[in-house]
């Protein structure tokens, strides 16, 4: 248990899998975890959602892939990744070196099928306690985004999902829908464990000089402080829509993102473009928390999750 | 790799659109590598070779070529800035005895604190430098103090007319193993005329250290960073 500071209580729970904290570093902006171990020792982190696995490996997309934005960024990777193989025999063993806790294997395809064989790859892989099935990626052509916007869809294959693995699931969502709950609500029916979100929001920078779109497939995601308050709405609506614990992101780059954040309905929370403009984000957030958790009178992180629904 | 505060010691223009920031507060770092410098007002750092460097005090050459380049150039001496310092791979200098340093443009950079490696260690490279034209060329003296240099400009305003490879394939220079930087059309020739060498890439990033794939590229050896692997790849494992 942290006690960085008295005898703060920040440790959260995950389908009966305990957190040390609600802190974990959001997929694909983490690597496979052992990259941030030369910034720090990274096992005092909750968790670590690892970067989107494909059952084949993938190249992805042409550069440039990263547009800059005053308050984020725009980011189209196209999911690359060395396949479900190699996550498992190599990235997982390299990643166990340096952190002793369990991690989420984030899980992507093009098909159902994709999909299945990519989430029973991870069956044996005890350094996983959950999946977190991306199908909110907007860099995958005749995948991803495709996957998790038709409510009918998400429930088929979620079921599926869940057919396959052995883990617990955690649903994705993309904020790039009419109606984020409904599609919170379709996982759910589809036999989800839990609702992770917001992935990245469809954006585009053009360059002024060639009046060209910067990103190399000219549209991305876009993340970063900017879409703070879209995601805090959010997972507000979403944790009053299902039953199913619920982790925020979107934007999260300080402890007070994270209590308002779990305030909103998360359980835990993932923090994702931070670590690209810091590196040491997570480190700080999860030091800063004792602290803040004294200034507004909490003992104990747990008592919060929800707590602006009772508002 | 480490995440530092910089002071800024001098920020000079060196030509219309090249200018020189110098800082101190670094820990060493190696030539060949690059850091990434926050700036007030943009969310992602920017990269920059290393240019020079010696106790403690960088220097980095950056042209300005948008918003974020645009805004340094009003930065003044005394700003601090934070800085990761560090990153990348670095040229492999132990592999040339008779070192030749081909640069391009703004590309010649890092290539200076390699050419100042050398010959610290009593090698004094060959340099070939090319420019578009007269008024872009730098650091023609700095490296004359230090190596044999020539400078090509595409328009013969000043040295050979023509570009570093042209000269390479029209003169002979020995070297055993050469370090390159520059535009990738200049590396793409460079490596088709010959592989003994490595080239250092340069890439829009995300991180700089290796987390968000965003400068990967594909090699004949697979996919590489070109901010973890890189920035320095082997003249034969690159596509170009």
């Amino acid at each position: 248990m942290n006690t960085f500071c008295g005898n703060k209580d920040t440790r959260t729970e995950l389908f009966g899998y305990t957190l040390k904290n609600p802190v974990i570093p959001a997929s694909g902006t983490f690597g496979f975890g052992y990259e941030f171990a030369d910034w720090y020792d990274i096992d005092i982190l909750g968790s670590i959602s690892l970067k989107g696995t494909t059952l084949e490996a993938r190249y992805g997309n042409p550069l440039p892939r990263i547009a800059d934005c005053p308050a984020g960024l725009i980011n189209a990777i196209g999911l690359e990744n060395p396949g479900v193989e190699k996550v498992v025999s190599r990235e997982l063993v390299k990643l166990d070196k340096v952190y002793k806790g369990k991690v989420i294997a984030n899980v992507g395809g093009h098909s159902f099928e994709e999909y299945t064989r990519t989430a029973a790859g991870f069956n044996r892989a005890d350094k996983v306690f959950a999946l977190e099935l991306n199908i909110s990626c907007p860099n995958v052509k005749g995948g991803g985004l495709a996957f998790g916007t038709d409510p009918k869809v998400v429930e088929e294959l979620v079921a599926a999902v869940k057919e396959a693995s052995v883990k617990p699931v955690i649903v994705k969502l993309s904020p790039n829908v009419t109606d984020i709950a409904a599609l919170a609500k379709a996982a759910e029916r589809g036999g989800a464990d839990g609702i992770s979100l917001i992935n990245t929001l469809l954006g585009m920078r053009i360059d002024l000089r060639t009046a060209r779109p910067i990103i190399s497939v000219k549209r991305g995601g876009y993340s970063g402080k900017g879409v703070f308050p879209v995601a805090v709405n959010m997972v507000y609506a979403v944790s009053e829509a299902v039953a199913l614990p619920v982790i925020g992101m979107g934007g999260v780059s300080s402890a007070r993102d994270v209590v308002e954040m779990m305030y909103a309905g998360a359980s835990a929370v993932m923090v994702g473009t931070a670590n690209l403009v810091d590196p040491y984000a997570c480190k700080n957030i999860i030091e800063e928390l004792p602290a803040l958790m004294e200034e507004l009178g909490i003992d104990k992180l747990t008592d919060i999750i929800g707590r602006a629904h009772n508002a | 790799m480490k995440k530092e505060t910089l002071k800024i010691t001098a920020n000079e223009r060196l030509t219309h659109d090249a200018f020189a920031m110098t800082f101190e507060g670094c820990s060493r770092v190696k030539p060949g590598s690059f850091v990434e410098l926050s700036l007030d007002g943009f969310f992602l750092a920017r990269p920059f070779g290393a240019g020079d460097y010696s106790d403690g005090k960088l220097t980095v050459f950056y042209r300005v070529v948008g918003e974020g380049t645009e805004a340094m150039t009003s930065l003044k001496a005394g700003k601090e800035i934070s800085a990761l310092t560090g990153l990348g791979n670095g040229f492999r200098t132990e592999r040339a005895k008779r070192p030749l340093l081909v640069g391009g443009g703004l590309g010649v950079a890092p290539l200076y604190y390699l050419a100042e490696d050398f010959a610290s260690r009593g090698v004094r490279p060959t340099v070939v430098a090319g420019f578009r034209s007269a008024r872009d060329v730098i650091l023609r003296k700095e490296f004359a103090a230090i190596s044999d240099i020539v400078v090509t400009t595409d328009d013969g305003t000043e040295g050979y007319c023509g570009n570093a490879v042209s000269y390479l394939k029209n003169n002979s220079v020995e070297y055993d193993y050469y370090y390159a930087c520059g535009p990738t059309v200049m590396l793409k020739y460079l490596t088709e005329f010959d592989v003994k060498g490595e080239v250092s890439l340069e890439a829009r990033m995300g991180c700089g250290f290796g987390a968000c794939m965003g400068c990967s590229i594909m090699t004949r050896s697979g996919p590489k960073r070109v901010c973890k692997e890189g920035p320095v790849f082997d003249a034969a494992e690159v596509i170009l």
